[in-house]
């Protein structure tokens, strides 16, 4: 039922064991990629289709499907952008693969840049990571000094090279055309699509982004086959994940587990269930704080997947789980999260400009009840008119948690009204 | 404050590295990797001249590379103390007490947050997510995180730092990074 040590992708994800080549090449990394660029670039596509892995970054679009859009021919380069700037809210697992495996990133990184027909890679890091930018940065040379990269790569005969690039503090870089931006040394503001990055994305080339556990998790897939893969989870949901639970659990961990499995179960087992017992819990946000809470009454049954969670009106996402018991003062949470978009909106849109600065001041004096209930509907409509008007999804990444707060919570948000208009009257 | 800057030789060699990652037309994407070593080589800020240089060295007007700079947070556009004391109020962090662990070391510093103490150590500062919610709370200072704080050992932190000596980086209780504290049952073989 639960997911056995011997089909866990990542091996080292604690940093028990050594995280350079020796250790890699212990783990199996780097054993056999020559063997795995032979397939050629369409099979490695197909086969990643086929195993139904889709993107780990928080939308889930098919990986294999992105990939395929890449031109198979033309007089630019391409090139493979890995996303490794890791800021959603409740999500830390690319930073375990960063600092804890980062041979098994850039075997995928040389198997998917080969798939795409890329003989360039950037792997963006978000600036806070500076150790794990320097463990990556060290890897990278020791596979360059192993011939694993560079002119003839794993003895492929294709040229590879790898370039880490640090970020400098924007959650926005996060999205894939504001981290292009940033790349060529720009404010990291998205881009209008189209054109998308695969027609024109990194220096006005052909660019396919993908993040840091979706490229991780390439080579095990080809070498054990997409059937092994798909195994694990629901259809249109395969694989293995690694989820990270935070907040009010009492052993908060990442762990890579099956995807689908009982949020229950991934809760008790691992993270050694809510504080105080579920009966305590009050509300999880499943996938990173973009997306709407799930309130406890909907959290068993409940598998975490992207189809699962889509039903219960919330997502996936990343797969940060953010659990808050009964003490949580939940509209304090969530504007909480409100301050954090407000803080990391770019400035482009007026929307989302204006839109967050409104969410996180209305919130605010509905923390401590002083508002009228006829308001709850305002900004209700107010996050109506943030999202899907911007350039990017931040905009409905800031709605989203507010609107789950008002489909959930209204309750406790027109009684705490009610206790502060008596408190003004007496 | 000098108003010239130019980097060391050992920088200048870092920096022709790190053009030599982007195509040779595109020298402006090194502006963030040299706006961070500029930043190091200048104590931990970005004066005007240091921004005038790299207008110059990057071919890129000297109002971009303000923007630029503005723009992300680790970009310290004022002088800051020699240790940046930057502390995650997100919600995972909030949710496991970081306002307790910030109020601990303002009563403790005697200082606000966006202050820096009178003797120039410690320059406090509240930000966004910093990405090891299963480690919270945390703080970061300089390049180091420090995690799984408490009152307690955020203060005894300190007083290391203060004291020039490097405290243990990441979690400050007997845990294996982010594997449950106790009761795992993963990779165990």
């Amino acid at each position: 039922m639960f997911l056995k040590d011997k089909d866990r992708i990542f091996t080292n994800l604690y940093g028990d064991k050594d995280w350079g080549l020796a250790g890699a090449r212990a783990r199996g990394i780097w054993q056999d990629t020559k063997t795995l660029l032979e397939k050629g670039h369409e099979t490695i596509i197909e086969e990643v289709k086929t195993s139904g892995l889709r993107g780990r970054g928080g939308a889930g679009f098919s990986t294999g499907m992105k990939w395929s859009f890449m031109p198979k021919s033309g007089d630019m380069p391409s090139y493979l952008v890995v996303n490794a700037d890791e800021s959603e809210p409740g999500t830390c697992k690319d930073r375990d693969i960063l600092r804890h495996d980062p041979h098994r990133l850039l075997e995928g990184c040389v198997i998917a840049a080969f798939a795409i027909r890329a003989h360039t890679v950037y792997i963006y890091v978000r600036g806070e990571f500076y150790n794990e930018a320097m463990r990556l940065q060290a890897a990278v040379d020791e596979a360059y000094a192993a011939g694993l990269l560079g002119k003839n790569a794993c003895g492929s005969d294709w040229a590879m090279d790898i370039h880490v690039h640090r970020g400098a503090g924007a959650y926005i870089c996060g999205e894939e055309t504001a981290l292009l931006e940033s790349l060529e040394g720009n404010k990291g503001q998205p881009r209008l699509k189209p054109p998308f990055p695969a027609g024109v994305g990194l220096f006005g080339c052909p660019t396919t982004i993908n993040n840091v556990e979706t490229i991780a998790v390439v080579p095990e897939i080809l070498r054990r086959g997409p059937a092994w893969f798909s195994s694990f989870g629901r259809p249109n949901n395969a694989g293995t994940k690694i989820f990270c639970i935070s907040g009010h659990v009492n052993t908060p961990c990442n762990v890579e587990e099956s995807m689908s499995i009982p949020l229950k179960d991934l809760i008790e087992r691992h993270a050694g269930g809510v504080r105080g017992g579920w009966d305590n819990l009050l509300a999880i946000i499943p996938g990173g704080s973009s997306v709407p809470l799930v309130p406890a009454d909907q959290c068993d049954p409940l598998l975490m997947d992207y189809d699962a969670l889509r039903e219960v009106g919330s997502g996936l996402g990343t797969a940060g789980v953010i659990v808050m018991d009964k003490s949580t003062d939940i509209v304090a949470a969530i504007a909480n999260l409100s301050y954090f978009y407000k803080h990391e909106s770019c400035g482009q849109c007026t929307p989302c400009r204006e839109g967050t600065g409104w969410l996180w001041r209305m919130l605010t004096r509905m923390v401590s009840g002083n508002a009228q209930p006829e308001e709850i509907d305002q900004l209700w409509d107010l996050t109506k008119q943030i999202e899907g008007h911007t350039i990017c999804a931040l905009g409905d990444a800031a709605a989203w948690p507010v609107q789950g707060l008002i489909r959930h919570f209204r309750p406790e948000l027109e009684r705490r009204m009610a206790v502060a208009r008596e408190r003004r009257v007496a | 404050m000098t108003d010239s800057f130019c980097f060391t030789p050992d920088n200048a060699e870092t920096a022709r590295v790190i053009l030599s990652r982007y195509p040779a037309n595109r020298k402006q994407s090194a502006l963030l990797p040299f706006l961070d070593l500029a930043q190091r080589q200048n104590g931990g800020w970005l004066s005007p001249p240091v921004l005038r240089f790299l207008s110059e060295t990057l071919d890129v007007p000297e109002i971009k590379v303000y923007e630029v700079a503005s723009f992300y947070t680790m970009f310290n556009l004022k002088p800051v103390g020699r240790y940046h004391l930057q502390f995650c109020r997100t919600t995972p962090c909030w949710l496991r007490g970081a306002e307790t662990i910030e109020n601990a070391v303002c009563t403790h510093l005697k200082a606000r947050m966006g202050e820096t103490t009178p003797d120039g150590l410690f320059t406090l500062s509240r930000v966004e997510c910093l990405g090891a919610c299963v480690n919270a709370p945390l703080l970061q200072v300089n390049d180091d995180f420090y995690e799984d704080l408490t009152e307690t050992t955020v203060i005894t932190l300190l007083d290391d730092l203060a004291q020039g000596r490097q405290p243990t980086v990441g979690t400050q209780v007997k845990r294996q990074t982010s594997a449950p504290i106790v009761g795992r049952c993963t990779l165990v073989s």
